[in-house]
């Protein structure tokens, strides 16, 4: 064998870190390039933290409207992102094989998730740079312990992320694409995202406060806006959906 | 080197539910270019993509540069390039810009900007995948399995759909990764293709190997040859088999146009011709016609290929 062709073989894969990299920074990209994506991730969140600070439509209780709607928005930006965002990003790349071609490909498939992951969370870190300087230009003062606010954006994305993934890897894309956005728009309104959850009935009340959204935009609120502790109770019902979540996905996400 | 395989199968079997997709198939792989021809759904997709390790057998082993494809894909995959009959790229990726990003994925890639000048990529421009042509995504596709310096590639169909100069085109890339000792298992049920380019064929149906040789040895064995013949009208054409070997035929087929059937070689020739020398006839309009593998194929299964 001469090692003179341009085509003589040299296989070997890339190390490890800058193939994830890699990965990582062409999803972030194919996400910032989707304009669906981006009103999804963007343009849905700050619209309707402006519409709903500067209009009185709902009630958001007693003191500044920005201080009850920032934390929701927060809430819906890593639902935007972690569920919806990735469910159909993830959905569409199963039906056309990139995921199976990426399977060929020296990345392993646990390199694939974890770039997933980072590049999610590459986005979230934009969100809520833009939301929290809305929200701050709106009067938003938020108070509380960052690190119980950054526990529950973690444990909220990983949450999604299982759901999204359980989606994306089990039905057809356009059933993905269909199902994220209206789970996205229902969990939005039901989801004490905008709308308190005290505006509901009290048997509806039980039942809509276990749900991811409303763990994490409750959790959230009770951080930034009241100044609590550690929300114990919201961070219990996220671990709850993400380790039912990722268990699910893991068995059964089909790569094609 | 020759003799060393690049892939080994034995008695392979995949089912689909009630379907058997491939039902016990025996396969050597050696080093050069191997196609796996047969029609649709004879089982070509799912033998390949057994070895590049998307599926699991249902029995049967299966080794890829004498590793198991599944359990040892870790160690396989960066030896390895693949070409998916269709797809494998984000839909709002350019063409270089996907081709870039699984260069990284190796430890020595080719040169992207030669690569893509090579294959007429560069025409691409900013153009997502999703409208590009499909000669454009299928030549892209073909990039993305050779990027790595793989020491085998696999293309399912590389031509499928190709106008005929984009074809050329993959064929020299296929005769040149050939030349600089890379292997290819290519799929196709296009015979001239098989014919141009493989040193080995593997003629599939039903899920199983029913021939396999060089396209000569295939073209040769069994199948008859024919010789065609133009002169006067009304030749004794009972004379003239009694002069060739016993198991030939010969007919006239239409006035002044004869037919010999039978294993044509000089011999043959030079006893057709010597006998008109020797009856004042000008044999004029000589053909000799090789059987191809389509006629191979013909025979061996009854079927056309393209059904």
């Amino acid at each position: 064998m001469t090692a003179t062709g341009t085509y003589s073989p040299a296989p070997g894969a890339a190390p490890l870190a800058r193939m994830i990299t890699a990965q990582a920074a062409l999803e972030t990209k194919m996400l910032l390039r989707n304009g669906e994506q981006l009103l999804l991730t963007v343009i849905i969140p700050t619209l309707l933290l402006v519409l709903f600070s500067t209009v009185d439509v709902v009630d958001t209780g007693g003191g500044e409207a920005v201080d009850f709607l920032a934390p929701g928005i927060l809430a819906l930006a890593v639902m935007s992102t972690a569920f919806t965002g990735q469910a159909i990003a993830t959905g569409f790349e199963r039906r056309y094989g990139v995921l199976k071609r990426l399977a060929a490909s020296p990345l392993p498939r646990w390199g694939l998730m974890t770039a997933k992951t980072l590049s999610v969370l590459v986005t979230e870190v934009l969100q809520v740079v833009l939301v929290a300087a809305i929200a701050l230009a709106l009067g938003w003062s938020p108070r509380g312990n960052p690190f119980a606010v950054l526990l529950l954006l973690v444990l909220g994305t990983a949450a999604f992320s299982g759901l999204g993934l359980l989606m994306a890897g089990t039905l057809k894309a356009e059933a993905t694409l269909a199902a994220a956005n209206l789970v996205f728009l229902l969990l939005l309104v039901g989801g004490g995202v905008v709308v308190p959850l005290d505006e509901f009935p009290d048997a509806a009340q039980s039942v809509l406060g276990l749900l991811p959204i409303s763990a994490l935009s409750d959790g959230l609120r009770d951080v930034l806006r009241h100044g609590s502790g550690m929300p114990w109770g919201d961070l219990g019902i996220l671990a709850v959906w993400t380790v039912g979540g990722l268990a699910a996905a893991g068995k059964f996400f089909r790569w094609e | 080197m020759r003799s060393e395989p690049v892939v080994q199968v034995q008695a392979l079997v995949k089912r689909y539910g009630t379907k058997t997709a491939v039902d016990g198939l025996d396969l050597v792989a050696r080093r050069g270019v191997t196609a796996v021809l047969g029609p649709n759904g004879a089982g070509k997709t799912t033998t390949v993509e057994t070895c590049e390790g998307y599926r699991r057998p249902d029995s049967g082993t299966v080794r890829v540069l004498g590793l198991d494809p599944v359990r040892q894909s870790a160690a396989l995959r960066p030896r390895v390039g693949v070409m998916l009959q269709s797809g494998g790229v984000y839909s709002g990726a350019r063409a270089d810009e996907m081709l870039r990003h699984v260069a990284k994925l190796h430890a020595r890639p080719l040169d992207v900007d030669a690569l893509i000048e090579r294959l007429g990529l560069g025409s691409c421009g900013r153009t997502a995948y999703r409208r590009l042509s499909g000669g454009q995504q299928q030549r892209l596709a073909l990039a993305m399995a050779v990027v790595g310096r793989p020491e085998l590639v696999f293309l399912d169909e590389p031509t499928a759909g190709l106008d005929p100069q984009a074809r050329r085109a993959t064929w020299d890339l296929v005769r040149e990764l050939r030349a600089d000792g890379v292997s290819v298992i290519l799929t196709t049920h296009y015979m001239d293709e098989a014919e141009q380019l493989a040193d080995d064929v593997a003629i599939i149906d039903a899920g199983r190997v029913i021939a396999q040789g060089s396209p000569e040895e295939l073209c040769r064995g069994g199948a008859e040859n024919t010789l065609r013949f133009s002169g006067r009208p009304g030749l004794d054409v009972a004379a003239l088999l009694k002069a060739l070997p016993a198991d030939c035929s010969a007919s006239e087929v239409a006035p002044g146009s004869y037919r010999v059937v039978g294993r044509v070689d000089p011999q043959l020739l030079a006893t057709v011709t010597s006998w008109c020398a020797q009856h004042g006839v000008m044999p004029e309009r000589i053909s000799v016609e090789r059987h191809t593998l389509e006629d191979v194929f013909l025979e061996l299964t009854g079927k056309e290929l393209r059904a």
